[in-house]
C-alpha cells in the first residue's frame, strides 16, 4: 500500500477513504463533510431521518482538539471546574463561564452552525464598557487572505469582500464563502445603515 | 412581603383577562432572558453546594427589584408536586426545572407579568409575558429588570460570544421571544405543516403549548427565534414580528376560505365542539382543549358573542390536570379529572350563549337549494 495516500481521507477518522460526501444547508449556511464508509454509518449520515450536521460538528471539535495519541491522560479540562470535552459531547452543555475559553479552539464552526454570526452584537452590559467597531474584532481573521490587506473605506472593503466571495466560489470552498457571504451581508447593512 | 402560593393561585394570571394587541390570534407574548454569574459552574454541572450558593446570591436581589413587590419567591423543594405542575401549566416555569430540587428556586411577581427560574438550565432564567402581541413591551419589561441586576450580580459576559449561558444555543443575547398563535384555520386548511416548514427555513422554531417536543393542543402553537448571536435583541423581536404579523393574515385568509368553500363543514365543527362540551360528563383534557379551540374561533367569527372570549381563556388553564386537583384540593386519578373536568367545563358553558350561525348559513343554502 503506498504510504502517501492521494485520495482524499474521512474528515472524522483522518485514515480511511472518504467515500460518502454530504453536505447540508442548515440555516442559509452550506456545511460540508467527507466521510469514510465506517464513519458515516457510525454517524448515521446514510440515514437520512436522524442526521443532523450540526450534532456531528461537535465531535468532530473534538477531533481536531485531542492531537490523537493521548486521548485518556491528558484530554483538556477546564481548570474553574473540572469540565471536559468530552463532557461537552455528551450534553452539549459547558460546565462554567471560562469552558468558553477553555474550549474557546474549534467553537467557531459549531456556532456559524447554530447562529447568524460569531460575533455578539446586542445587549452589553455596562461593566464592559463596548468596543468601538464591530468589524474590528476577531472575525476578521477569518477573512482569506486576499481580504486581509483591505482598509479603511467599506465601500473598498465590500467589493474586495466580493472579489473574494467569487475566488471562493470558484475554488468550491463553500464554507468560506458562506462566511464572506455573511460578511458582505453585514457591511452592506452597515454602508446602509449609515 | 412573600405572598403564599394560595394567593397566588387565586389571582389569575393577568394575560388571562386582558386582551392585548391582535388577541383573536395572539394569546401571549414570551420574552426570557439567561443569565449566569461568573466564576459559578452552570447548574447542569453544579455540585448541589455550589448551586444553594448561587441561589441565596441572587434571590435577595430578585426579591427587592421594585417590579417584584408582593413577589412569591419560593425554593423548588418546598412545593409539592402539584403546585410546581401548576405553575407549569401557567407557563411560569418549565417542565424541566419542575423536575428540580436542591437549589433551585422560582421569583414571580403577583400578577404573573414577570417570573424568574433560578438555577434551570442557566442561574437566571428571566421571563416576561404579555397578552396579545406585545414582544418589545415584554422585552423592555425585562431589559429594567436585567439592568438594575446587573449592577449588583457579577454576570458572566464576553465580548465575542455575549452573554455567556450553559448551551451555546443562547449565547450572544441569550433572549429566547416566543409569541403563543392560535391557528385553526391554518390546520383545518391543512396548511400548517407547510407553515411550520417556512418558519423553521428562516430560523424560527415552531412547536406544541408546553414548548420542545410538545403536542399541538387546541391548534395552538409557539413560534420563536433559534439563533441569539450575531444578532441583537431589537432585530430579533422586529423579525419575529414581521413573521407573526403575515402569520395572522394567512390564518385570517385562511379562515376566510373555509367561510366562503365550506361554511357547513365550520359551523358543524363549532356546533359539535359546543354540544360535546356542553353535554360530556367525561373528557380528556385533549378532546377539551380541541372543542375549545373551535369554540374560541366561534368567538373570533361572530357566531359566539366576543365577551365568551375570557371564559373560553380561564376555562383552557383551570382544566389542566394540576389546576384541577388543586380545585379539588386533593390528588385526582385520570378519570376523576376527566370528570371533574367535564363537571367545571357544563357549569360553565351553562352561562354561555350558543353559537349563533345566523345570516351566512341561510345566503349559502338558500344558493345550494335553488
Amino acid at each position: 500500500m503506498s504510504t502517501s495516500p492521494t485520495y482524499m481521507k474521512c474528515d472524522l477518522c483522518d485514515t480511511e477513504k472518504a467515500t460518502v460526501f454530504f453536505s447540508q444547508v442548515a440555516d442559509g449556511k452550506l456545511q460540508k463533510v467527507n466521510l469514510c464508509k465506517k464513519c458515516a454509518d457510525e454517524k448515521g449520515v446514510t440515514d437520512p431521518t436522524g442526521f443532523a450536521l450540526a450534532d456531528m460538528l461537535e465531535g468532530m471539535g473534538e477531533q481536531s482538539k485531542s492531537e490523537v495519541s493521548a486521548v485518556d491522560s491528558e484530554e483538556l479540562t477546564c481548570p474553574s471546574c473540572g469540565f471536559t470535552q468530552s463532557d461537552f459531547k455528551k450534553t452539549g452543555r459547558f460546565g462554567c463561564s471560562d469552558c468558553y475559553e477553555v474550549f474557546d479552539e474549534g467553537l467557531d464552526g459549531l456556532l456559524e452552525a447554530m447562529h447568524k454570526h460569531t460575533q455578539h452584537v446586542g445587549k452589553t452590559p455596562s461593566a464592559f464598557p463596548e468596543l468601538p467597531d464591530i468589524l474590528d474584532l476577531p472575525e476578521s481573521k477569518t477573512f482569506s487572505t486576499n481580504t486581509e490587506e483591505i482598509e479603511a473605506s467599506p465601500v473598498d472593503k465590500l467589493s474586495a469582500l466580493k472579489q473574494a466571495l467569487s475566488h471562493s466560489v470558484e475554488d468550491e470552498d463553500y464554507e468560506e464563502a458562506a462566511r464572506l457571504r455573511d460578511a458582505i451581508s453585514q457591511l452592506e447593512s452597515q454602508i446602509g445603515d449609515s | 412581603m412573600a405572598m403564599r402560593f394560595s394567593t397566588l393561585l387565586k389571582n389569575p394570571a393577568e394575560w388571562m383577562q386582558t386582551p392585548g394587541p391582535e388577541s383573536d390570534i395572539v394569546i401571549t407574548s414570551r420574552v426570557r432572558l439567561a443569565r449566569n454569574l461568573t466564576n459559578r459552574p452552570f447548574p447542569g454541572w453544579a455540585r448541589k453546594e455550589d448551586r444553594i450558593t448561587v441561589m441565596e446570591e441572587v434571590r435577595p436581589p430578585l426579591e427587592s427589584l421594585t417590579e417584584m413587590k408582593d413577589s412569591f419567591s419560593e425554593e423548588m423543594t418546598k412545593l409539592s408536586a402539584i403546585e410546581k405542575q401548576v405553575l407549569v401549566e401557567r407557563h411560569l416555569i418549565s417542565r424541566e426545572h419542575a423536575a428540580k430540587g436542591i437549589g433551585c428556586g422560582t421569583v414571580m411577581n403577583r400578577k404573573q407579568t414577570i417570573s424568574v427560574m433560578i438555577n434551570e438550565e442557566d442561574h437566571l432564567r428571566m421571563q416576561a409575558i404579555r397578552p396579545g402581541l406585545q414582544l418589545l413591551a415584554a422585552y423592555r419589561s425585562l431589559d429594567q429588570i436585567d439592568s438594575t441586576l446587573e449592577g449588583e450580580l457579577p454576570y458572566a459576559f464576553d465580548h465575542q460570544y455575549g452573554y455567556l449561558t450553559a448551551c451555546p444555543t443562547n449565547l450572544g443575547t441569550g433572549m429566547r421571544s416566543s409569541a403563543m398563535l392560535h391557528l385553526p384555520g391554518l390546520v383545518l386548511s391543512e396548511q400548517i405543516n407547510q407553515t411550520i416548514q417556512g418558519a423553521n427555513k428562516i430560523g424560527l422554531a415552531v412547536r406544541g403549548l408546553y414548548g420542545e417536543g410538545t403536542e399541538a393542543l387546541a391548534n395552538l402553537f409557539q413560534i420563536s427565534n433559534q439563533n441569539t448571536l450575531g444578532t441583537n435583541e431589537k432585530e430579533i423581536i422586529e423579525h419575529l414580528n414581521r413573521v407573526i404579523m403575515q402569520l395572522i393574515e394567512n390564518e385570517k385568509n385562511a379562515r376566510m376560505k373555509i367561510l366562503e368553500d365550506r361554511p357547513t363543514m365550520m359551523q358543524d365543527q363549532i356546533g359539535r365542539a359546543y354540544a360535546v362540551l356542553k353535554y360530556a360528563h367525561i373528557i380528556t383534557s385533549k378532546e377539551a382543549l380541541n372543542f375549545l379551540s373551535m369554540i374560541r374561533l366561534g368567538c373570533d367569527l361572530g357566531f359566539v358573542p366576543d365577551e365568551e372570549r375570557e371564559t373560553i381563556n380561564v376555562l383552557l388553564t383551570e382544566i389542566q390536570p394540576a389546576h384541577l386537583q388543586i380545585s379539588a384540593k386533593r390528588k385526582l386519578t385520570a378519570e376523576e379529572r376527566d370528570i371533574l373536568r367535564a363537571d367545571i367545563i357544563r357549569t360553565s358553558l351553562n352561562r354561555l350563549t350558543p353559537p349563533d350561525f345566523g345570516t351566512i348559513i341561510t345566503d349559502r343554502e338558500h344558493e345550494d337549494d335553488e
